[in-house]
C-alpha cells in the first residue's frame, strides 16, 4: 500500500481557470487530478442541450482538457477523476476515447463511467410510490412543480468511483456525483478503506470539501491579509497530500503563487458550511469541530483528528425546474447628485411599470456603489459620490411581461434625470430561470452502475 | 469600548439556496471567546435587520476559533430564483465585519496593538 497520495484539485467550478489543471499535471508530483463541473442547476442545462443534440449533455471543456494533459497523465500514471458526464456520460466516455485513440494511446487507458443517478424517467414512478421528494427547504412536495422539471439526479458518493478504479480504470467519469467524493474515492480505493471506516471516511470527506472549490484554499478570495498574498496571477491550486491514517497536509505546487496558511484553510473550511457536526454525504457525516490544523512548513498545512459518524439512510437529489422569467437592467448615473439621480430614475421605472398594467413576482431595486453588497448597513453615501449605477430586475412568470420590461431600460436615458450613460449593451436579456429543488431519497432506490470501457 | 469585528475576525461567506452561512473566524485564539460572548444570534439577527427575514442560528467550532451562522431567509429566493447581485450570500462576510462590539477594559489593554491599529 502506498503511504502517501497526492490529490490536487484542478477546477473549483465549471468555468475555472483553463490551464489550472495543466499545471497541476505538469508543475510536479501528483497521483490524482480531480474535477467538479457540477454546479446545482448544471445538470438542466446539459439536459437541454443533450434534448437538441443526443451526443451532447456533457461538461465540453472535458475534453479538449484530456487531448492536453492525457499523454502526460498516461507517461505519469495520473488517475482522473471528473464529474463531467454531466446527464451523459457515455457520450463523455466516448469523446475521451476518441481522444485517447487520435492520441495514439488506444489501449494504453481504461476509462470508467459511473451511471445510475439520472431519476428523471422514473419520477412519476416515485411519487407514485409515495416518495414525494419535498424541497428541503420549503418542505413543499414535488407535485406542486412535476409539470416544469427538467432533470432529477441523485448524487452519488465515493464508492462507486471506488469500484471503477478497483477495476483498473485509469480516467473515472461520473454524472451527479458529491465534489467531495471525487477526493475521498483515490483515499478509499489506495487505503483499502472500510465501508464502516467513519472517522477515515469523513478526514477524506473535508480534505474534498477544503480543495473543492480551487484556489479558494490557496489565496484566493482571501480576506486574511489579503494584500499579502503572493502572486495570485500565478495561483496554484491546492493538492491533498493523504496519508493511510486519515491524516493529510494541505499544500501546493512549488513555484506557484497564492499560499497555503491556517486562516486561508479555516476559510475554505467555513465556506457553505451549514451545521459543523452534521456534514451529510452519501459516505458519511463528517464533523467539522473535530478538525485540528497545524503547520508543516511554508505552504504546508497538516489536517488531523477528524471525526466521522454512520451516513444516513438517504442521497440527496438535486431537481431542476423552470420558474419563470427575469432579466436585469442597469444604467449609470454621474455626478454631481448621482444618487438624488439614480432615486429618481428608479421611481420614474416605477411608475411606468404599474401604468403598463405589468406582473411581476418580484421587482428589485439596487443602488450599486451604495448598497447592492451591504444593505442599509453601508449607511448613506456622501454627496459628492461620483456616480451611481441602477440596477433594476424584475421576475415573473408571464414571458412578455419581462420582455416589456426590457425595454422601457434605455428610454430612461432621454425621458428621465440627467448624466447618464452605460447601454452600450443593448436591451438587457429575458433568461428562463431554471431552479433548484433539493429533495431526499431513500438509498435502496438508487442502483449506481460501473462500467469501465477500453481506449 | 466598542470596537469594529474586523479588527478581531476575518469571515467567508456563502449559500445554501435563500440561506446565506457567514463563517467568523478569530483572527487570534484569544479572541474567539470575545466573539461568542458578544457575537450571538440575536445580535447578528439585529444587525441584518432589512436582510435577513428569517431566523439566524449560531454554531461553535472552538477547534478552529470560528462561529458558524446561518442567515435564513436572507438571499432573494436564492440561487437562480434571486435577482439580487450578491444572490450566492458572498459579501455577507465583509457586512458581518462592520458589526461594532464591545470589549472590557482589560481585554483593551492586553490588545491595544490591535484594536488601535
Amino acid at each position: 500500500m502506498k503511504q502517501k497520495i497526492r490529490i490536487a484539485a484542478g477546477q473549483g467550478f465549471w468555468g475555472d481557470l483553463l490551464d489550472a489543471p495543466v499545471r497541476q499535471v505538469e508543475g510536479g508530483p501528483i497521483d490524482y487530478l480531480m474535477l467538479d463541473y457540477l454546479a446545482e442547476v448544471t445538470m438542466s442545462i446539459m439536459q437541454k442541450q443533450k434534448s437538441r443534440d443526443p451526443n451532447a449533455g456533457y461538461a465540453k471543456d472535458f475534453v479538449p482538457l484530456m487531448r492536453r494533459i492525457l499523454p502526460t497523465c498516461v507517461e505519469k500514471g495520473i488517475k482522473v477523476t471528473a464529474n463531467a458526464g454531466g446527464v451523459n456520460v457515455r457520450g463523455c466516455a466516448d469523446a475521451v476515447i476518441q481522444v485517447a485513440r487520435e492520441l495514439g494511446l488506444a489501449g494504453k487507458v481504461r476509462i470508467g463511467i459511473v451511471t445510475g443517478d439520472d431519476i428523471m424517467s422514473r419520477l412519476d414512478d416515485l411519487l407514485a410510490r409515495g416518495i414525494e421528494l419535498r424541497n428541503m427547504d420549503t418542505g413543499e412536495p414535488l407535485s406542486t412543480v412535476r409539470d416544469k422539471i427538467q432533470s432529477a439526479n441523485a448524487y452519488l458518493g465515493a464508492w462507486p468511483m471506488v469500484e471503477a478504479l478497483n477495476q483498473g480504470a485509469q480516467i473515472v467519469i461520473t454524472g451527479r456525483a458529491t465534489d467531495t467524493g471525487l477526493t475521498l474515492a483515490p483515499m478509499i480505493h489506495e487505503f483499502a478503506w472500510a465501508k464502516d471506516d467513519w472517522n477515515h471516511l469523513a478526514a477524506g470527506t473535508i480534505a474534498g470539501h477544503i480543495i473543492e472549490c480551487g484556489a479558494q484554499a490557496s489565496g484566493g478570495n482571501c480576506q486574511y491579509e489579503w494584500r499579502s498574498v503572493p502572486n495570485l496571477a500565478d495561483v496554484g491550486f491546492p493538492i491533498v497530500e493523504a496519508s493511510p491514517d486519515g491524516t493529510f497536509v494541505i499544500t501546493k505546487h512549488e513555484r506557484t503563487g497564492g499560499w497555503i496558511i491556517i486562516p486561508s484553510i479555516k476559510e475554505q473550511l467555513v465556506y457553505e458550511m451549514g451545521d459543523p457536526h452534521e456534514y451529510i454525504t452519501p459516505d458519511c457525516v463528517a464533523d467539522f469541530a473535530t478538525v485540528r490544523l497545524e503547520y508543516e512548513g511554508r505552504d504546508r498545512v497538516r489536517v488531523y483528528g477528524i471525526e466521522g459518524r454512520p451516513a444516513t439512510e438517504f442521497l440527496k437529489v438535486s431537481i431542476s425546474y423552470s420558474a419563470g422569467f427575469k432579466a436585469v437592467g442597469t444604467l449609470v448615473y454621474s455626478w454631481p447628485d448621482a444618487y438624488d439621480k439614480v432615486q429618481a430614475a428608479d421611481r420614474i421605472l416605477r411608475t411606468r411599470l404599474d401604468r403598463l398594467g405589468l406582473k411581476f413576482d418580484q421587482v428589485l431595486t439596487e443602488f450599486v456603489g451604495v448598497n447592492a453588497t451591504h444593505g442599509p448597513l453601508a449607511g448613506a453615501p456622501r454627496a459628492e459620490i461620483p456616480e451611481v449605477q441602477l440596477r433594476v430586475g424584475v421576475r415573473g412568470q408571464d414571458r412578455s411581461a419581462v420582455e416589456r420590461f426590457t425595454k422601457e431600460i434605455a428610454p430612461l436615458i432621454l425621458t428621465g434625470p440627467p448624466a447618464v450613460t452605460g447601454f452600450a449593451g443593448g436591451r438587457p436579456k429575458v433568461e428562463e430561470i431554471v431552479a433548484y429543488w433539493p429533495a431526499l431519497i431513500p438509498k435502496e432506490e438508487i442502483t449506481p452502475e460501473v462500467e469501465v470501457l477500453d481506449a | 469600548m466598542k470596537v469594529q469585528l474586523r479588527k478581531l475576525a476575518h469571515a467567508r461567506s456563502g449559500d445554501k439556496g435563500d440561506t446565506a452561512n457567514v463563517g467568523l473566524i478569530a483572527l487570534r485564539d484569544e479572541f474567539y471567546p470575545i466573539l461568542v460572548r458578544e457575537v450571538t444570534a440575536e445580535r447578528v439577527k439585529e444587525h441584518f435587520k432589512g436582510i435577513c427575514r428569517g431566523d439566524v442560528e449560531r454554531f461553535e467550532l472552538p477547534n478552529i476559533g470560528a462561529l458558524n451562522f446561518l442567515l435564513h431567509e436572507s438571499l432573494g429566493g436564492g440561487g437562480t430564483l434571486s435577482l439580487m447581485t450578491d444572490a450566492q450570500g458572498k459579501t455577507f462576510s465583509t457586512a458581518l465585519l462592520r458589526m461594532e462590539i464591545e470589549v472590557t477594559d482589560q481585554e483593551a489593554t492586553d490588545y491595544t496593538d490591535l484594536l488601535h491599529e
